[in-house]
């Protein structure tokens, strides 16, 4: 087996590790073990390395090729092989197909679950409110309690007007 | 006219003294996050002039945080390499950012609690630091600062991908929780491989003093976690301080055990490093910091009743190459900043007596009758 940076030498340093149950591996040469850091254990990170090819390979594959260009900012995908970072927010849904997998492998999930600036998340909430109404008010219809319907339309209406006003137009 | 970084930062034998819970072994904690704008490239791809422009919008927003009241804020390209090197001595700055000039800028406040590095690897990365492991604290004061930011800044964001970051590994939350652990009871029990190995499958980082890549110095680490998306901040730092509560333990252990078990070891270290310290005439910033790391465990373990903590972590910080340096205003070599460093070294410990040994029943510690 050759060494996976330098594509020279024969592997003699193996490492595997497991992520959320998701195994890497990693076969290095004894040269760029040493240069990637593996010996020091404390300043050697399997994710910082993985970052450095598997990842721009895999991406490569995974769509487009590596003239596949960023609309926004002009960046490649022959340009993340070499730097390891993308050129701007776009990038992510110019090269979105590629890092899928990438992203699949480095971290817990691929959908967010955290903080969201405020304004989005009062309209998530806004909107999660507006379609648990619309529920309420076609059970109210469908049970033809008619007060309550107009009860739940009133509701409706004024969510409506509070989601249109966080939203810029 | 520039601000000199000295007169600005607080002296370090202010800031060693500062007291946090577990802070035997947890040096400090820190939240960092990473945030861009929408509509610009961020900074490693976009040219001066766009980098400029972000600089141009985050720079005044950060300034107007009343966190910030009295900040130093500064371009890059103002500041001096030594000044730089002096932020990267105190883990204030990446040194990513300190080889940043023009078209970066960093805003830091007063009590070197809260720091914002503008176009470094992301257009913002906003740091809360606390004494001690204090890790919740961090997160909410960085949370507040982050919540007021947005008013005044478009970020790029998704609402399936989270913040998006230059680098995939920390997209989603953008968010690095670590700590700086002082660990020589682990490293002289040889059991901190195996301590690494076990955080590192946790999917946790462990870096060395002075983050990515870098050497475990004074047997000080730093544990971060690694994944950024698909888990909530909260959730982060709470594993977080579950993994960091089983190292403070395994540390503790690993210290008592040695002391039990291998006492003539572990004095035999620090009454060594305290001999070379105490009277070198020449010592390197590298082996400064092993020796007083050390000295740091003898302390610990009540070895030297009359010198107190935030001496020795003072000193950890003053010897460093930058903090020599700026004592000094001709341009030093190596060999003269290793020269003065063990004059002050010499200097700041005459008061400190030899390492008291507390030995118990009889061993090591009894009169010179036993046989060895």
């Amino acid at each position: 087996m050759l060494c996976c940076i330098c594509k020279e030498k024969e592997a003699k340093v193996h490492l595997t590790q497991i992520v959320n149950d998701k195994m890497q591996k990693v076969d290095l040469c004894e040269q760029c073990a040493k240069d990637k850091g593996v010996n020091d254990p404390a300043g050697f990170s399997l994710a910082d390395l993985l970052l450095g090819l598997g990842a721009a390979q895999e991406m490569e594959q995974g769509s487009g090729g590596p003239d596949l260009k960023c609309p926004h900012c002009g960046f490649t995908q022959a340009d993340f092989k070499k730097a390891g970072r993308l050129g701007c927010a776009e990038c992510y849904t110019t090269f979105a197909e590629g890092l899928e997998g990438l992203l699949k492998s480095m971290h817990k999930g691929t959908k967010h679950t955290g903080k969201m600036p405020q304004q989005l998340q009062q309209s998530r909430d806004l909107s999660d409110r507006l379609k648990s109404l619309q529920k309420k008010l076609d059970k109210a219809v469908a049970d033809e309690d008619f007060e309550q319907a107009a009860v739940v339309r009133d509701e409706i209406k004024t969510t409506k007007e509070k989601l249109g006003d966080l939203t810029p137009t | 006219m520039p601000m000199n970084i000295d007169d600005f930062l607080p002296p370090p034998s202010e800031t060693s003294r500062r007291e946090g819970p577990h802070n035997r072994i947890v040096l400090s904690s820190r939240v960092r996050l990473a945030r861009n704008l929408r509509g610009l490239a961020f900074p490693g791809w976009a040219k001066k002039v766009e980098r400029i422009k972000a600089l141009e919008l985050i720079r005044p927003a950060v300034e107007s945080l009343s966190a910030m009241a009295g900040a130093f804020s500064e371009s890059m390209d103002n500041l001096t390499v030594l000044d730089k090197n002096i932020l990267v001595e105190r883990h204030l700055i990446s040194r990513e950012h300190a080889a940043k000039s023009a078209g970066s800028g960093l805003v830091l406040n007063r009590e070197e609690s809260l720091c914002v590095m503008i176009n470094e690897e992301d257009h913002l990365r906003m740091q809360a630091l606390r004494p001690g492991l204090q890790l919740k604290q961090a997160w909410g004061a960085i949370d507040q600062i982050d919540s007021k930011l947005e008013k005044k800044l478009d970020y790029a964001f998704s609402p399936d991908l989270g913040y998006l970051t230059a680098c995939p590994t920390n997209l989603g939350t953008g968010i690095r929780v670590s700590a700086m652990l002082h660990l020589p009871g682990l490293v002289l029990a040889e059991q901190i491989n195996q301590i690494i190995q076990a955080v590192n499958k946790l999917g946790l980082a462990v870096r060395g003093l002075y983050g990515e890549g870098t050497e475990a110095l004074g047997n000080v680490f730093q544990v971060s976690n690694q994944m950024t998306l698909g888990e909530a901040e909260s959730d982060i730092v709470e594993r977080l301080n579950k993994v960091l509560a089983q190292i403070i333990e395994h540390e503790e252990n690993a210290r008592a055990m040695l002391v039990e078990k291998k006492p003539k070891s572990v004095y035999n270290h620090i009454g060594r490093a305290y001999g070379i310290l105490a009277n070198a005439h020449s010592i390197s910033s590298k082996e400064t910091m092993n020796l007083l790391s050390l000295m740091r465990l003898g302390v610990d373990l009540g070895l030297f009743p009359d010198l107190e903590r935030w001496l020795v972590d003072e000193l950890f910080i003053v010897t460093q190459p930058a903090h020599l340096q700026r004592r000094y205003t001709e341009k030093l070599g190596a060999e003269e900043r290793d020269l003065l460093r063990a004059d002050m070294l010499r200097d700041r410990l005459r008061e400190v007596k030899r390492p008291k040994l507390k030995l118990g029943n009889g061993q090591a510690g009894s009169p010179p009758t036993t046989n060895e």
